[in-house]
């Protein structure tokens, strides 16, 4: 079963019944699993990791083996009413190319990821160490994570890429955090979209 | 779990069909004849039947061996047995020799009851479609409304697209595995090349070498070289051969020197034993005319649109001859048309070929693919 992620019940508050989602990094699947339970989404997931596809097989999830450096070539414009990426868009090479995919292959984008400078990462660097958290769980020879941002370098990104930033959340350990969330905020979830 | 065994010893079977079958190509086959075989059993409701659909030189022979050849077993042996991923032990199996074909069923050995000659190059253009229609009388024939899943690599896989355009009521699951939605340039190049070594081989007597008691054999080798070539990777065959020399040394002749040479003509020769030139060249002209969305103004979305079933779409990484951005278009296509669509893109160093092996990884997906398949 797959440890429930706090940032799944955000993003399902933010689809409507019946939508087509798309899910970047869908892992096992179990985001869209949740989504088809809850709003009876026709989802697709994009993943490149041979296992997760395999498991995403198993659990009767329609999953697409892709490597998302290269964009989304296999959907056309504006067909899913969201596509979501939830804690991966740290992890790709180029941001700005991958958001721009996002919301032309989408009306809406989902957008979740780990704000490097939250107070305990800030602390860890000050104490010498690159920090390990639960939304930063890797070692730093072993992260699969390329890009260190935090919610105010993202949002001028967003700024500046003409990116419309519709609704924002922030939490730390579940609890949602509204003053200060550069600071106080381990995770932030985003919706996202075109003006 | 189920240790995976083989099917055992299977016998072909022989389905005749009087109603005369309309061809893509204009004109009629009256009377004809599919020779198949069947794996496992057919359930009481008869949910659990899957097509599996042969490629360019397989046949009806899936799985199991014949009693009187013990050492050789079905093409996709690998894949369809008891405890398999395509499981005998719950699915009902069934491998049918396409028409034009020439290992039993209706082609070009066969009679021409016009002529009372063998059909030879008579024999009419046969298509990827008018296969499906054929594939679908036998279906009829064994009472099976509705197939469980339909699967096929290659040209195989455009049978089973095939099957979910013509009949998609017929079809729940659709496995279309190395293939493509239709040939490119380069593809139709070689299989041009492949049939004007045939074409103009002196013993192919246009056709009717039959009647002349010869087989056009050096065409057929070179077809097939030609053919194994675009099977194979440019890495696979490095490793498998590399420039091994059989004789430790050039010897600056014309025999057989470098190893893959060697490969070459074996190949060429094992396949112009037992194959016919005139299968051969019907075969090829199916795959170049196959393009289900030319009647759709090459737009393959419109022409997937009819399209019901489930599907599974698998390529491999170091296939050439249909390379994984062929099979993505089918992905593509079917997405825009929100079916059911998981797409896999194998890391296999075997080439085209790597449909035919039991790539672990493969074989996995493959698995949970038809164990969720309800029958």
């Amino acid at each position: 079963m797959a440890v429930f992620r706090y940032d799944y019940e955000v993003i399902a508050q933010w689809i409507e019944a019946g939508e087509r989602v798309l899910d970047l990094g869908c892992g096992d699947g179990d985001l869209l699993s949740h989504l088809i339970e809850v709003r009876q989404v026709r989802g697709y997931g994009v993943e490149n990791d041979p296992e997760k596809i395999l498991r995403c097989v198993k659990n009767g999830i329609n999953v697409i083996q892709a490597d998302m450096n290269g964009g989304l070539p296999d959907f056309e414009d504006g067909f899913f009413d969201h596509v979501i990426m939830s804690l991966s868009l740290q992890a790709m090479q180029n941001t700005q190319r991958i958001l721009s995919e996002m919301l032309r292959v989408g009306n809406e984008a989902v957008v979740s990821f780990p704000n490097f400078v939250y107070w305990r990462h800030r602390q860890a660097i000050l104490n010498g160490r690159m920090p390990v958290s639960e939304s930063l769980p890797y070692q730093w020879f072993d992260t699969p994570n390329v890009r260190f941002f935090t919610m105010t370098d993202f949002e001028d990104l967003c700024a500046a890429s003409g990116i419309a930033i519709r609704q924002r959340l922030a939490f730390d350990e579940g609890k949602v955090i509204i003053e200060e969330p550069n600071f106080l905020a381990s995770v932030a979830v985003y919706r996202l979209g075109r003006d | 779990m189920t240790e995976a065994l083989s099917v055992g010893v299977v016998a072909p079977q022989r389905a005749c069909f009087d109603e005369p079958l309309p061809l893509k190509g204009g004109g009629q086959l009256e009377r004809y004849e599919l020779v198949y075989e069947t794996y496992g059993e057919l359930n009481a409701a008869r949910t659990n039947a899957v097509l599996v659909c042969h490629a360019l030189s397989g046949s009806h022979h899936v799985a199991g061996r014949y009693a009187d050849e013990a050492y050789t077993s079905g093409w996709w042996d690998n894949l369809v047995g008891p405890g398999k991923p395509l499981d005998t032990n719950k699915f009902f199996v069934i491998g049918v020799n396409n028409l034009g074909g020439c290992h039993g069923s209706t082609g070009p050995r066969s009679m021409n009851p016009f002529s009372g000659k063998p059909w030879g190059a008579e024999f009419p253009f046969v298509t990827v479609e008018d296969w499906v229609a054929a594939q679908a009388r036998l279906a009829d024939q064994l009472g099976i409304e509705r197939f469980a899943a339909v699967i096929g690599g290659s040209l195989g896989g455009m049978q089973a697209l095939s099957w979910t355009l013509q009949y998609p009521e017929r079809v729940r699951h659709a496995a279309v595995i190395a293939s493509a939605p239709k040939l490119s340039a380069q593809n139709i190049a070689f299989n041009e090349v492949a049939r004007q070594a045939i074409l103009t081989d002196p013993d192919f007597h246009r056709g009717h070498f039959y009647a002349h008691g010869v087989v056009p054999v050096r065409g057929l080798r070179l077809a097939r070289m030609v053919g194994h070539i675009t099977y194979l990777s440019d890495d696979a065959m490095g490793e498998k051969f590399g420039r091994s020399l059989r004789h430790g040394k050039t010897l600056y002749s014309y025999d057989v020197e470098f190893e893959i040479e060697s490969y070459l003509r074996h190949q060429g020769d094992k396949f112009a034993r037992q194959f016919d030139a005139n299968t051969y060249l019907l075969a090829t002209k199916a795959l170049d005319y196959y393009d289900p969305a030319f009647a759709h103004d090459g737009d393959l979305r419109a022409a997937l649109a009819a399209a019901r079933a489930d599907f599974l779409v698998v390529s491999f990484t170091t296939d050439w001859r249909f390379a994984p951005l062929r099979s993505r278009e089918i992905v593509r296509a079917l997405v825009a048309n929100q079916r059911n669509v998981s797409y896999a893109e194998i890391d296999c160093a075997a080439g085209h070929d790597s449909f035919l092996l039991a790539d672990p990884v493969y074989h996995a997906v493959l698995t949970a693919w038809f164990d969720r398949i309800e029958v």
